[in-house]
Formats: structure tokens, C-alpha cells, sequence
């Protein structure tokens, strides 16, 4: 007691820091390490409570035994496998992440705000759909109305072309045979025949005599040629007389009733033979007119 | 050293491999990486501290990610799970923090 007493006095101040040195360490340890533990506050005090024994025989052991490596190949082999697996997590996480173009970290209000972007782009989108599609119908439209305009326009020449003599025409109509009786026929009977013949409807004539055939117009006229026969707008035509007409069915009748054209040509003693109606071809054609004067009001 | 190793060695591993998320996962995976991370660098400061023990480390790494995946979970369940995964990242952040600047103040006494 008295020892221990006294000896305490000189080696208390080698004793007890002696003791204590080998727990200081461990307290400096778990002292240091809250201060910046005081952040990793889970992770860190437990390493330095638990570890604080381990460290101090691991600390030196670590480094240069080999014992240390022979303890190390278990748990460094798991160690090693979680590292590994927090390696290959990470780098799918990384490219899954840049992947998905971020839409999964946004948050609500944006998505709305996207969604919101989107829904008017598709209405834009679909009102240019529809305003594309009416063009397109406008214009196809306009394609065949102008096709349409064209087949008409091309109706109205052939009919102008028919009336003004430029075309042959082909059609039912009827043919009037005029010759010479007791009297010679005469331009005024032709005239009779003519106008009877459009006053019936008829649409295209042409008078055939010997010596050639002349396609009736607006223009034709029929003069009684010196020393017989007509001449009919310069040609001169000597009879028989052939005068073909295309109309309606009832021409022939136009001709023969009481007072007509056939009555009249043979009380003036001349002959005309009517046919029934058929088709006939009117072949003879005229050139195009070239106005000099009369321009179309537009 | 070997840990070094084994993170870049499964790296390369993900890289190759380029496997998907599932979509079960898709939640989760980042926060426990984080978690994870929290661990690695516990861990390497521990190292640097000369405290490092292999148990503690595997223990402490398994029961973050497993911690966090969890809480994930129960936030996603109780319908906060954007909050609590925030909040989860906040905390593992400053741990990191923490744990980084320990490292610093021992490899360059500043």
C-alpha cells in the first residue's frame, strides 16, 4: 500500500500516462473524429467505437504482415464485389439517366408546362393538317373545273366552228334534190330553202351543185349566174342542186308542207325531191374568218 | 488499391454490359448508389484515419443502401416519395461532404 503509494507519486506521472496513452489514442480517435464526424455522424463513430480496438492492431498490421492480407482476401473479397457492384450500378444509372432526355427528374409543374407545349403544337400541327387538305381539295377541284372549263370551251369551239363553217360535221339530217324542170331553178328558190331549212333548225347546210360545193353561212349569199346556173358566194354551181342539211327529225316535214319550199319550187315548175332523214356528212368547210373590224366586247 | 480496382472494373463491366433499368428499380437505384457512395467514402476515410474495418465497411454499405432503397420506398408508398428521396440525397450529400473534407484536412492539412 505504501509502495503502491508511493510509488504512484514518481511513476504516477509515468503510470498513469501510460495507461491512459493507450487509450488516449483510441479517445483522440473518437474525439478527431466527431469533429469532422459531426457530419458523417453515422458512419463515423461507429468505425471509431468499433474500430478503435481494430484499428489500433490493424493500423500496423495493415501495412506490412502478411497475416493482414491473408485476413484481408475475405473481406476484401466482398469489399471488392460491392465496389464492383456499386461500380456497375453507377454506370448504368449514368447511362440510363442521360438516356431518358431528363423527363423523369423534372418536375410536376414542368411536365405540365411541356405537356401543356405539346397539346398546343399538336393543335397547331393539326389545324395546318386540315388547312394543307383544304388546299389540296382546292386544288384538285380547281384541276378538274379547270378540265371542265377546257372540255367546254372546247365544246363551244367545235359548235362555233360547226355554225361558222371551219368544221365538217356529221349528223341526221335530210338532203334536198333541186333540178331543172319546165323552169330553171333560181337562187331565190336555194334562199327559200335555206331559210326554211334554219327557220326548221337546221344547224350545218351545204350546197352541192356540178361544178362545185359550198358550205352555207352567216355570210353565204346566192346570186343568179348569167347564163344559168347560181353562183353561191362566188362559186358558181350549176343543177342539179344537192343541198344536205343536219337537223332535227322533222326537217323533211318543214319542207313539204303546204306553201314550203317543195311547193313552192314546183309551182314555179321546177323539181325537188325530198329525202327522209338520215345521217349525212357535211364535208365541205370554209377557212377561218379573219375579222377586220369587229373586235368582242370584254 | 483493390477497391479501386473493383469500382473501375465494374464500371466497365456496366459500360459493356449496358443493361437496362428495370423499371421496378428505376426509383430506387440512384439513391442507393448514393448511399452506397456515402459508404465509399466513409469508408476511405477511415482508411486514412487507419480505423478501416472490413466488416464495419461491408455492414455499413449494405445497411446504407438497403436504408435508403428503403426509405425511398416508404416515402413512395406514403406518397412523399419525392420529398423523402430529396431529403435522403440531402443527408447522404452532407455526409459526403463531411467525409471528403476529413480526407482533404488529411492529405493536404488544409
Amino acid at each position: 500500500m505504501s509502495d503502491e503509494k508511493t510509488q504512484p507519486i514518481d511513476p504516477g506521472q509515468g503510470d498513469e500516462p501510460t495507461v491512459p496513452v493507450s487509450s488516449a489514442p483510441a479517445d483522440t480517435a473518437a474525439a478527431g473524429a466527431p469533429e469532422p464526424g459531426d457530419t458523417g455522424s453515422d458512419e463515423r463513430p461507429e468505425p471509431a467505437a468499433g474500430a478503435s480496438d481494430d484499428a489500433v492492431n490493424d493500423a500496423p498490421n495493415d501495412a506490412p504482415d502478411g497475416t493482414a492480407k491473408r485476413r484481408l482476401s475475405g473481406a476484401g473479397a466482398v469489399i471488392g464485389l460491392l465496389l464492383v457492384l456499386l461500380g456497375f450500378t453507377l454506370a448504368v444509372q449514368l447511362k440510363s439517366n442521360s438516356a431518358d432526355e431528363g423527363y423523369q427528374s423534372l418536375r410536376e409543374e414542368d411536365l405540365y408546362v411541356i405537356l401543356a407545349d405539346l397539346d398546343s403544337r399538336a393543335a397547331r400541327l393539326r389545324q395546318d393538317i386540315a388547312e394543307l387538305e383544304a388546299n389540296k381539295r382546292e386544288l384538285a377541284s380547281g384541276a378538274s373545273s379547270r378540265e371542265q372549263i377546257l372540255k367546254e370551251a372546247q365544246e363551244r369551239a367545235d359548235d362555233l366552228g360547226i355554225l361558222a363553217g371551219t368544221l365538217k360535221a356529221q349528223g341526221s339530217g335530210i338532203t334536198l334534190t333541186f333540178s331543172d324542170g319546165a323552169e330553171p331553178i333560181t337562187a331565190e328558190h336555194l334562199v327559200n330553202a335555206i331559210q326554211e331549212l334554219r327557220g326548221a333548225g337546221a344547224e350545218a347546210i351545204q350546197v352541192d351543185g356540178t361544178g362545185g360545193s359550198v358550205r352555207v353561212i352567216a355570210s353565204t349569199h346566192f346570186v343568179d349566174a348569167g347564163g344559168g346556173g347560181i353562183e353561191v358566194d362566188g362559186v358558181r354551181l350549176t343543177g342539179p342542186y344537192t343541198v344536205t342539211a343536219i337537223g332535227p327529225e322533222d326537217l323533211d316535214k318543214a319542207m313539204e308542207f303546204r306553201g314550203g319550199v317543195v311547193d313552192d319550187v314546183r309551182g314555179d315548175g321546177g323539181n325537188v325531191i325530198v329525202s327522209d332523214p338520215h345521217p349525212v356528212d357535211i364535208t365541205t368547210v370554209r377557212g377561218t374568218p379573219n375579222l377586220e373590224y369587229a373586235k368582242p366586247v370584254s | 488499391m483493390i477497391a479501386v480496382l473493383a469500382l473501375i472494373a465494374g464500371v466497365v463491366l456496366g459500360v459493356v454490359l449496358n443493361p437496362t433499368v428495370p423499371d421496378a428499380l428505376q426509383p430506387y437505384l440512384p439513391i442507393a448508389v448514393v448511399a452506397a457512395l456515402d459508404a465509399v467514402f466513409g469508408g476511405l476515410r477511415a482508411k486514412l484515419d487507419g480505423i478501416f474495418d472490413d466488416k464495419q465497411f461491408v455492414i455499413s454499405f449494405i445497411s446504407n443502401v438497403l436504408v435508403a432503397a428503403f426509405i425511398v420506398y416508404l416515402g413512395d408508398k406514403l406518397g412523399v416519395g419525392g420529398q423523402l428521396s430529396i431529403g435522403v440525397v440531402v443527408v447522404l450529400g452532407v455526409r459526403i461532404f463531411g467525409n471528403v473534407a476529413a480526407i482533404r484536412r488529411r492529405l493536404f492539412k488544409a
